[in-house]
């Protein structure tokens, strides 16, 4: 294990090597290179500035705000019940797991708890956005360092898992299905069967990609060593989810804090990797997906039988107070912080999304890396542009 | 909570939570004359209010706390919004508001208000910090030095509430155009879309058909 501290210590020793050149003035020209706002590597429309001497990067910086859309400013001339169409569309390849820290929040000020069947298929249904949004990441993965093949492998899979979505809440991307205290509807029949196969297929599809991706040399050398975070960068920085698990950090929220939710009731296991580099990053979140499906195939054989939906009244009010949920989402922790004054919509919501704190460490990781490593980089990190700028 | 019951009230009776009282005690202790006032909500979270001129010693101290995860900073414009929701007919008169500002847990004594929440890695314990922001100067120290990633997100609540970071080695705005006027986030700026085309009025709860006061239509 000491070759993570060589790798941290070379990282370090690129970025200092960079900063010398720009304040001693050697003798070579810098250029700046502009990338996107429309690039295959931005996941929509992010633009990166990076300045470079040579091949190296010694500046960078993304420049996000292409796609502001002023969420927080929207949510107070809403009613809360309005406001989970708005969050649908953060993240929007992991549309259901966007609502349930809101709705949450609002069912904790309330006092209202769903009952213990809408707990368990709401559990279920962002496990399985978890799934539909991490498994077009390995795909993509290839595309960022020329393999084309596993992206259609990715899109290929992730149909059956946004069909259960869809079969479920009648939406393929943007669910709008939590309820304050439960859900709009039961599952339909046959949705446990139906999601025992496809949890099945998702798993080869994970030995698939790990056998196309992991395990080739040249993914393996484009990967590793490259992009290093530390522990304590990646803490001061709010990097959340797998980017903070492949620094060594074994914190996951789902287990390490109690909500009204059914992950304490299955078994599956937290991965951690201590390198912090790329590949490292890459393979939690494949990890992420498989220790997922189990979670789903466990969920499916627990399901509690009753009622969907607590008694709430039709016209949802909620008490004054202050609250704070957040969850592990595909993408990393994300959080609401609700204010409320007793009105039939929130007074003021902070969205805490995850994209946004896992972006803003490009500054620092990408200073002294090489060029083609920026996508790499950029790719490992896993960002959504809604979730960046909301 | 238990898991089981389906509507329990957790916030008024809920018993002490030791943990979090020990860990509040230990952070006010720390801090000293910087907290102004704090809170416990019983297995929920915790709130501290601080001084503006003790902000940056918070963040330090609450690092060397184990509280090494930064989580965000934003602000809170306690006015209630000029324009209510939005909803108001142009034709007619502006109604009648109420502009009391009143300032939620921990209290405060200005419109404005930085939050910022900082977690323990080891424990997934957060606490909630807020600070009065005076509104004459509208600036508080700049976190960056200590948290790296409060860079961006003072950025933005720059952009969005006037809230000047001092210390802060690039406050540029990160959504807007450089020359764009104004603060989108605080309450009297009007939501445009709002003001060009007014909005119809919420549709509170339609009827579901099945519902005891529609039964009287005739099924076909």
């Amino acid at each position: 294990m000491s070759l993570i501290g060589d790798r941290q210590q070379l990282a370090y020793i690129a970025a200092q090597a960079a900063d010398a050149r720009v304040n001693v003035e050697l003798e070579t020209e810098g250029m700046t290179l502009n990338i996107g706002p429309q690039h295959p590597a931005t996941h929509g429309t992010l633009r990166i500035i990076a300045r470079l001497d040579g091949e190296q990067v010694i500046w960078a910086e993304p420049s996000a705000g292409y796609m502001h859309r002023g969420y927080e400013k929207l949510t107070e001339v809403r009613t809360y019940p309005q406001v989970t169409a708005l969050i649908n569309r953060i993240d929007w390849l992991g549309s259901f797991a966007n609502e349930v820290p809101f709705i949450l929040a609002a069912e904790k000020l309330m006092g209202v708890e769903a009952p213990p069947r809408a707990q368990h298929i709401r559990t279920i249904l962002f496990e399985l956005s978890r799934i539909a949004n991490v498994s077009l990441f390995l795909g993509d993965l290839g595309v960022q360092m020329g393999a084309i093949t596993p992206v259609f492998f990715a899109f290929r899979d992730r149909e059956y898992v946004l069909n259960l979505i869809e079969g479920a809440t009648g939406g393929r991307f943007h669910p709008n299905f939590d309820r304050i205290g439960g859900l709009k509807d039961d599952l339909p029949a046959g949705f446990i069967d139906e999601t025992r196969m496809v949890m099945k297929k998702l798993r080869t599809f994970c030995d698939e990609i790990e056998g196309l991706l992991f395990g080739n040399e040249i993914f393996q050398s484009r990967t590793r060593g490259i992009g290093v975070i530390p522990k304590d960068v990646a803490l001061q920085y709010g990097l959340s989810g797998a980017n903070l698990r492949a620094s060594g950090v074994d914190w996951d929220l789902r287990r390490d804090q109690s909500l009204p939710m059914a992950w304490d009731k299955v078994d599956w296991k937290v991965w951690t990797h201590p390198d912090g580099d790329s590949f490292a990053r890459c393979w939690i979140r494949l990890q992420e997906t498989r220790e997922a499906t189990k979670i789903v195939d466990q969920l499916l054989d627990t399901i509690p039988s009753g009622p969907v939906m607590a008694k709430v009244p039709k016209i949802i009010k909620v008490p004054e107070g202050e609250a704070w949920v957040s969850t592990e989402n595909p993408l990393g922790e994300m959080g609401y912080y609700v204010v409320s004054q007793g009105d039939q919509g929130p007074f003021r919501v902070k969205i805490r999304s995850a994209s946004f704190n896992n972006i803003s460490i490009v500054p620092w990781v990408l200073k002294g890396v090489y060029v083609p490593d920026i996508i790499t980089i950029l790719a490992s990190l896993y960002f959504i542009l809604g979730d960046i700028d909301r | 909570m238990s898991p089981l019951s389906s509507t329990t009230d957790s916030t008024t009776d809920a018993p002490r939570d030791d943990v979090r009282e020990t860990e509040i005690a230990r952070i006010t202790s720390a801090l000293g004359d910087g907290v102004v006032d704090s809170m416990v909500k019983p297995h929920d979270d915790m709130w501290i209010r601080v001084t503006a001129d003790s902000w940056m010693n918070t963040a330090e101290t609450l690092k060397s706390l184990g509280y090494t995860y930064f989580c965000f900073i934003s602000a809170i414009d306690w006015m209630p919004s000029p324009f209510g929701k939005g909803e108001d007919d142009p034709t007619e008169p502006a109604p009648e508001r109420d502009m009391s500002i009143k300032q939620g847990y921990t209290g405060g004594a200005t419109r404005f208000q930085v939050l910022a929440r900082l977690t323990q890695p080891q424990t997934s314990l957060g606490v909630n910090i807020k600070a009065d922001v005076d509104e004459s100067t509208m600036s508080i120290q700049s976190w960056t030095s200590v948290f790296a990633g409060a860079n961006w997100h003072e950025r933005e609540t720059w952009e969005m509430y006037g809230i000047v970071f001092a210390g802060h080695p690039d406050l540029r705005k990160m959504y807007l155009p450089m020359d764009f006027e104004g603060f989108p986030l605080r309450k009297d700026f009007p939501l445009l879309a709002r003001i060009v085309k007014p909005w119809p009025g919420i549709v509170d709860v339609e009827p579901m058909p099945g519902d005891d006061d529609q039964e009287e239509g005739t099924a076909s």
